[in-house]
């Protein structure tokens, strides 16, 4: 909390940072106090990372001054933002799979040690702060969880006065949100002022003292989080009302569209997670959504259920009954399988090819833009201007290449380009990652739209606020393992949490309580009639 | 098998390695920073044409041995400066500084065909070298011995030393390493001319040591089979060692082979053993458990960009 008298630790006056093309930062001014927790609002693209690479020394202001404890201070770079005590853990950790976690840490010093003395400070910041992790493990077999505490410990080695962090949470679970924020909590009580940027409001609400709402690289309000309501932040985020996904909770769902039965697959890649016994059905009209965190089998789901790894999977896929693990990802397409995988650049579309071109990837078979090995380019064009304006995608055209379209119009696009193929069954993965408000809740209310018309969606998300407000039932990925389906309706997030956090079987069953009598999965009772 | 024939053997076998050993473990270095560099064979040549030039003018082999570094870290400076700063494809300039190597060593190499140089002195004394166990511990050139220090520095280097934990981390994760705030560039620039220079004093091997005598593509394809011998170590210092001997083995087998009248297996087949060796730990090292198959950096190859 703001201290009477003394100036804040970091202040900023008139920034002004100017890139080819756009303004990101317009004369941007606010401070933070000793102690204080300062959140930074905004949606992607409002000048929140090119500020706080400013801060941080990575990027230099075109005007204005950057004020520590009062004193104009230029900062240079990272080193020298270290040296005032500016710490930073960014969103996307600076961390080195293959060395171990002291090694981490090490790089991230600016002195010279010695093995010992790290070793020993090291373990003494774990203990003081109560945080669980192995100094000599590879970074590649920790947890997303994990990994952010080597950067927090690599923070707090330099006893830092200010720490930035970047969307700390977008890949946490509750519970280690929970045991970060007292971390960060307990940092403040001591001294230690925390930047925090993130654009979810209901944590701000928990953590924050004060919030600075950027839009467009200038400053469009600083409030306090605790006095607004998460909707009224929301707005003044992305400068118009909310839309509300509107949606009628289902409950006559129609016949079954995919049943997957004992699917098992190997990992992707070296650290990849293989899938274990996959069990699980979507009906027409329904959307079922699988939570976890990043890397627990995610991705090599979404590559099983759609063809993608050809021959190694074993179990069964039926797609309105017909089986159909031994077909290809063209044929699977053809049969009314669609996909949207989470990476938009270089798996959902091909950034260097035309909007056109990317069209005719995936729907070629459903919309019949080729024919005989030749592609009907007049009716691909056709087809992408059509979803170009259904979904009102920014673009030149349909001739703009991939690449030049914004994170959430690309993926506006893709998702048109599958919906537009009215799918029997869609598999998304990720679809509003990186994508601002407005985007997501037109992303959100095309997937509510298509499973009215009875397509079966299956909603692969890290994003529990997406899969609550879009699923009607949840599923739990960890390890490659997938848990028992949970109705959505009066389910328990922290029953949710759990099972992200790897706890399956008794534990988690156990704190499911507050649902009462666990019901009987009313698809146990339809498999066993049919 | 007499006494007299096995030392023949095991000093043939030293003196194959060693040129080997010195140009893999520059390699070794470019590589673990993340740089590929395909000119290993074109700077060998640079540097033993320089060496035996600057012997053959000034009559001192040691000023020859440090121009020939300096010839093969000048010639890497031109593979950096194209893919480090202006991010040209390493394979292509690479292979593109083997050519313009074997070129240029060609050239300055036309006057010196056929003539010959006063090689590398010893450093212990020939009576140490009389005996033949003597020989074999005392008998070579001062760069056997100096290519066997290297080894330990490169590996002290690596897993003991700050400055080899920074240069790991860059060929792990140049980005990371960036927003860190270590100059990527800079440790790559530095790990690309320490590879010229070894690269170079490899080739100083062949024309003042192994044939004091200069003849056109001298070096004749080793700096190739170096470059595998860094795959084939899997990137470690120390199987680097056993590698380079093993391969020096399998390179003086067919030689020996060929003395003793034995004819079971073609020459042919003696000279690819090497690239068949490391077409072998290539495919162990890809079925291996994953675990262990993060042994190349991995960004081996990938040109960097600092961006903001």
């Amino acid at each position: 909390m703001a201290t009477e008298g003394k100036p804040p630790r970091l202040a900023l006056e008139g920034i002004t940072k100017r890139f080819p093309g756009v303004l990101a930062n317009d004369d941007v001014s606010f401070s933070v106090a000793p102690g204080e927790i300062h959140a930074l609002l905004g949606e992607n693209g409002a000048g929140k990372s090119t500020l706080v690479k400013i801060i941080y020394g990575v990027l230099q202001a075109d005007e204005g001054r950057v004020l520590w404890d009062g004193e104009p201070v230029s900062i240079a770079n990272p080193k020298a933002a270290r040296r005032l005590g500016i710490g930073m853990v960014f969103q996307h950790f600076s961390l080195f799979e293959a060395m171990t976690v002291l090694e981490n840490i090490a790089l991230g010093l600016d002195h010279s040690f010695s093995w010992r003395e790290l070793q020993q400070r090291v373990g003494d910041i774990l203990k003081t702060y109560d945080l669980p992790l192995d100094p000599n493990r590879e970074v590649h077999t920790l947890s997303v969880g994990e990994r952010q505490r080597i950067e927090i410990v690599r923070s707090l080695l330099q006893s830092p006065k200010l720490l930035i962090m970047d969307e700390p949470t977008s890949v946490l679970t509750p519970q280690e949100v929970d045991r970060l924020f007292e971390t960060l909590r307990r940092l403040a009580a001591e001294g230690c002022s925390i930047l925090y940027i993130s654009h979810k409001l209901n944590e701000i609400q928990a953590l924050c003292d004060t919030a600075t709402i950027l839009r467009g690289g200038q400053v469009v309000a600083t409030c306090d989080p605790r006095e607004e309501s998460a909707r009224s932040m929301a707005e003044m985020m992305i400068g118009a009302s909310l839309r509300d996904v509107s949606r009628k909770p289902g409950t006559d769902f129609g016949p079954e569209r995919l049943r997957v039965t004992h699917l098992s697959a190997p990992g992707e890649g070296p650290f990849g997670v293989p899938l274990k016994d996959i069990n699980l059905s979507v009906r027409a009209g329904e959307v079922v959504g699988i939570a976890g965190v990043a890397g627990n089998g995610q991705n090599e789901l979404l590559a099983a259920l759609v063809g993608e790894i050809e021959g190694a999977e074993s179990g069964n896929i039926f797609l309105d009954g017909v089986p159909s693990i031994a077909a290809h990802v063209g044929d699977r397409r053809r049969d009314g399988m669609c996909s949207v995988p989470e990476e938009r650049n270089g798996h959902g579309a091909v950034p260097a090819c035309s909007l056109t071109d990317n069209a005719v990837l995936t729907a070629r078979h459903r919309m019949e833009l080729a024919s005989h090995g030749f592609i009907r380019y007049g009716a691909a064009e056709k087809y992408a201007e059509q979803v170009i304006s259904a979904f009102d995608v920014k673009a030149t055209g349909p001739r703009a290449p991939a690449a030049s379209l914004s994170g959430g119009n690309l993926q506006k696009f893709i998702m048109g380009r599958e919906i537009l193929q009215k799918p029997d069954v869609l598999i998304v993965s990720q679809p509003t990652w990186g994508v601002d408000a407005g985007a997501a809740a037109a992303i959100h209310q095309a997937l509510v739209d298509l499973a009215a018309a009875g397509s079966a969606i299956l909603l692969i998300s890290q994003d529990l606020d997406e899969l609550l407000a879009l699923c009607d039932r949840i599923a739990v990925i960890n390890g490659g393992v997938l848990s028992d389906m949970l109705d959505v309706e009066g389910i328990s997030i922290e029953r949710v949490g759990l099972l992200m956090g790897g706890m399956h079987g008794e534990d988690a069953a156990g704190n499911g309580g507050d649902r009462g009598e666990p019901r009987h999965d009313p698809l146990e009772e339809q498999v066993h009639a049919a | 098998m007499t006494t007299a024939i096995l030392i023949s053997i095991i000093m043939t076998l030293v003196g194959a390695a060693t040129p080997i050993l010195l140009a893999a473990l520059g390699e070794l270095v470019v590589e673990k920073s993340g740089v590929l560099n395909l000119g290993l064979e074109g700077m060998m040549l640079i540097g033993a044409v320089t060496a035996f030039g600057v012997t053959f003018t000034t009559g001192s082999a040691s000023l020859g041995l440090v121009a020939a570094m300096a010839a093969g870290a000048a010639a890497s400076m031109i593979f950096a400066f194209l893919t480090l700063t202006l991010t040209a494809n390493q394979v292509a300039t690479g292979l593109a500084l083997t050519i313009f190597g074997i070129g240029l060593s060609s050239l300055i190499g036309q006057n010196f065909v056929g003539r010959t140089v006063s090689g590398l002195e010893h450093i212990f004394p020939a009576a140490l070298a009389d005996d033949p166990i003597g020989r074999v511990v005392f008998g070579y050139s001062p760069l056997v011995y100096l290519s066997l220090v290297m080894t330990a520095f490169v590996a002290w280097f690596l897993t003991r030393s700050r400055a080899g934990l920074i240069l790991r981390a860059i060929g792990e994760s140049d980005e990371a390493a960036h927003s860190i705030g270590y100059s990527v560039i800079r440790v790559r620039y530095l790990a690309v001319a320490f590879g010229g220079a070894m690269a170079g004093l490899g080739g100083a091997y062949y024309s003042l040591v192994m044939t004091p005598m200069w003849a056109d593509r001298l070096t004749a394809g080793r700096g190739w089979i170096a470059l595998a011998l860094v795959v084939f170590a899997s990137w470690r210092p120390l199987r680097l060692l056993g590698g380079a001997y093993l391969f020096g083995a399998v390179m003086t087998l067919e030689l020996h082979a060929k003395a003793a009248g034995i004819n079971i297996v073609p020459p042919e087949f003696l000279a690819m053993l090497p690239y068949l060796a490391t077409i072998v730990v290539l495919t162990l090292i890809s079925i291996a458990p994953s675990g262990r198959r993060n042994a190349a950096p991995a960004c081996l190859g990938k040109p960097f960009r600092a961006t903001g």
